[in-house]
């Protein structure tokens, strides 16, 4: 029922927004999807994924490869991009889920930090610091999608139909078996469950949609620079999961249209961005470390209570 | 201490940046290392006192805040001196090439290595050979069973701590003449030192040096054969050992 309002008001927002807040909406659309699949493994897998970012950024790079150096429309570069980044996501996951816990997080980050210098570094074909320029958005059945309420219905769909097939997935007979592993790993094995095979498919669908959010995040920009690929960007994903609440469906949302607002306004008032985001932060783990909806719930009880 | 410290780049980066600013008063490298080195571990003392201590374990929490404070550094870093790399010059006396058995080495760079090895070994036997090394692994073993038994389990941390912020900020300056200090340094050092520890194994000082040396070995290698993909060849050793030693090449315990 919620989640009906939640998609009305979602849908009615062009009708009293104007140009600017369409275009945050769709921002905060994409960056939902984003963090909704770091929220997988992290909060219902219980994995901290630093290097996130990776499946963003080789998804959105991949496309605007396949349209620039190989002249193929987007129903041909979409799937294969997804399809590419998925299977780096299977390979990753072989890779990263050797260890658990704080190594599974180094891993994830070494990964996604090879891939940014890559970026970076391979100028030939990523045209390095300049970024990927040129990039024209999709037109699903001629749907000219150039303007901002278009492309915030295109973003809208895909976005809902992303996150529901997430909470399908945390809330199937699947999920269970995975939140059981994030609480006992020891005693799921003892049942008979493949502790390791449930987190490495958790990882492969996380990656999926971390693909699909890069497909939507480079068809807004029609633009692609390294720094989709950076630690920064992992990191604000993590940071909207965190602020919105690890390991519940409406938290990363929350959590994104938290971090973007405040990136936005902010970025009106003062240009030191990253410092204010590093403070963000080490206010969020010290002070809210449940999640800001859930802290600043507590923090007004016990103000209430003094008073 | 497996503590997930992910500011060390950041603090590699800010001891470059101080020793800059320490040599337009002195130029003597080996002094603007020491000051930068002492700068650093106050900085990191204090990190660990007023937010580590309440976050131990906690990997999460300490990753975002380490990750946060390391963006603050970065960014503070850039308003204090400028988006330019800043070169930090080479001491005089080593700055003529030395001959060795028909090969010619920078003078620099064979000095930085052997004061790694020397490093590495002060390291080595304060941790294996001396009372206090022993007290600092067995406040990492079982924090609880060492402060029973009288081992001032808090305070030995938060010199650790010290010790290895110092090292990261002096790191920063005696590289500075070979890489100088520019924005972005701490993030090409982060992948470096993250690959190199998972390489040698968490824990473990030899396993340090021999994650460093392979892990300089390709990369030197790589960017001299394959520039492009330079980072791409980097990694390969590191999925190589995962791949067979989880625990990397000299781990005690897995990461």
């Amino acid at each position: 029922m919620r989640w009906a309002v939640f998609g009305v008001l979602a849908a009615l927002l062009p009708l009293v927004a104007g140009e600017y807040y369409i275009n945050l909406a769709s921002q905060i659309v994409i960056f939902a999807v984003f963090a909704a699949s770091i929220n997988l493994l992290l909060g219902y897998g219980g994995l901290p994924t630093l290097g996130h970012a990776a499946y963003l950024g080789v998804a959105a790079y991949v496309s605007a490869l396949m349209h620039l150096k190989l002249g193929f429309d987007h129903w041909m570069a979409a799937p294969i991009a997804v399809l590419a980044t998925t299977l780096m996501g299977c390979v990753f996951g072989l890779i990263a889920l050797r260890a658990a816990g704080l190594g599974f997080l180094m891993l994830t980050l070494a990964l996604s930090q090879v891939l940014w210098g890559t970026a970076y570094r391979w100028v030939s074909m990523t045209d390095g610091d300049n970024g990927l320029r040129g990039l024209a958005r999709p037109t699903p059945f001629g749907l000219d999608l150039n303007q901002a309420m278009p492309f915030y219905y295109f973003a809208l769909v895909i976005g809902a139909f992303s996150i529901w097939m997430m909470a399908r997935f945390v809330n199937s007979a699947f999920g269970a078996t995975l939140k059981g592993a994030r609480d006992q790993p020891r005693r799921m094995s003892a049942l008979g469950y493949d502790v390791w095979l449930i987190r490495w498919i958790t990882f492969v669908y996380a990656s999926f949609w971390g693909a699909v959010s890069g497909l939507l995040f480079v068809y807004y920009h029609k633009y692609i620079h390294p720094v989709s690929l950076s630690l920064a960007n992992s990191a604000e994903g993590l940071l909207a999961v965190i602020a919105g609440g690890s390991g519940t469906l409406a938290g990363p949302l929350v959590g994104a249209a938290i971090v973007l607002l405040l990136k936005n306004w902010a970025s009106a008032y003062i240009e030191r961005w990253n410092m204010l985001l590093g403070f963000v932060f080490v206010f969020i783990v010290v002070f809210m470390p449940e999640g800001v909806v859930p802290g600043v719930k507590r923090l007004w009880k016990r103000y209430v209570s003094k008073t | 201490m497996r503590i997930a410290n992910l500011t060390h780049g950041a603090l590699f980066m800010l001891g470059a940046y101080l020793g800059v600013t320490v040599m337009r008063y002195v130029p003597n490298l080996w002094l603007a290392a020491l000051a930068a080195g002492i700068a650093v571990a106050a900085f990191g003392g204090l990190l660990e006192k007023l937010i580590l201590r309440k976050l131990a374990g906690n990997v999460l929490g300490q990753v975002l805040v380490t990750l946060g404070v390391s963006f603050i550094i970065a960014d503070a870093c850039l308003v204090a001196w400028g988006g330019d790399p800043i070169p930090i010059p080479t001491p005089k006396a080593l700055q003529a090439p030395v001959r060795i058995a028909g090969f010619v080495f920078p003078a620099y760079r064979l000095a930085v290595v052997g004061i790694a090895v020397l490093v590495a070994l002060a390291l080595y036997l304060l941790m294996d050979r001396t009372r206090l090394g022993a007290m600092i692994r067995a406040g990492v073993d079982d924090p609880e069973m060492a402060s029973a038994v009288g081992i001032p389990v808090s305070k030995l941390f938060t010199t650790v701590f010290c010790l290895g912020a110092a090292l990261a900020g002096a790191g920063g300056v005696i590289g500075g003449p070979i890489m100088s200090a520019y924005p972005g340094l701490d993030s090409d050092m982060l992948p470096l030192a993250l690959i190199v520890v998972i390489l040698g194994g968490v824990g473990s000082l030899l396993g340090a040096f021999a994650g460093a040396f392979i892990t300089g070995f390709v990369y030197t290698f790589g960017v001299a054969l394959l520039p492009d993909l330079a980072y791409v060849i980097l990694f390969l050793p590191m999925i190589l050992v995962i791949a067979f030693r989880p625990r990397g090449l000299f781990g005690k315990f897995a990461a």
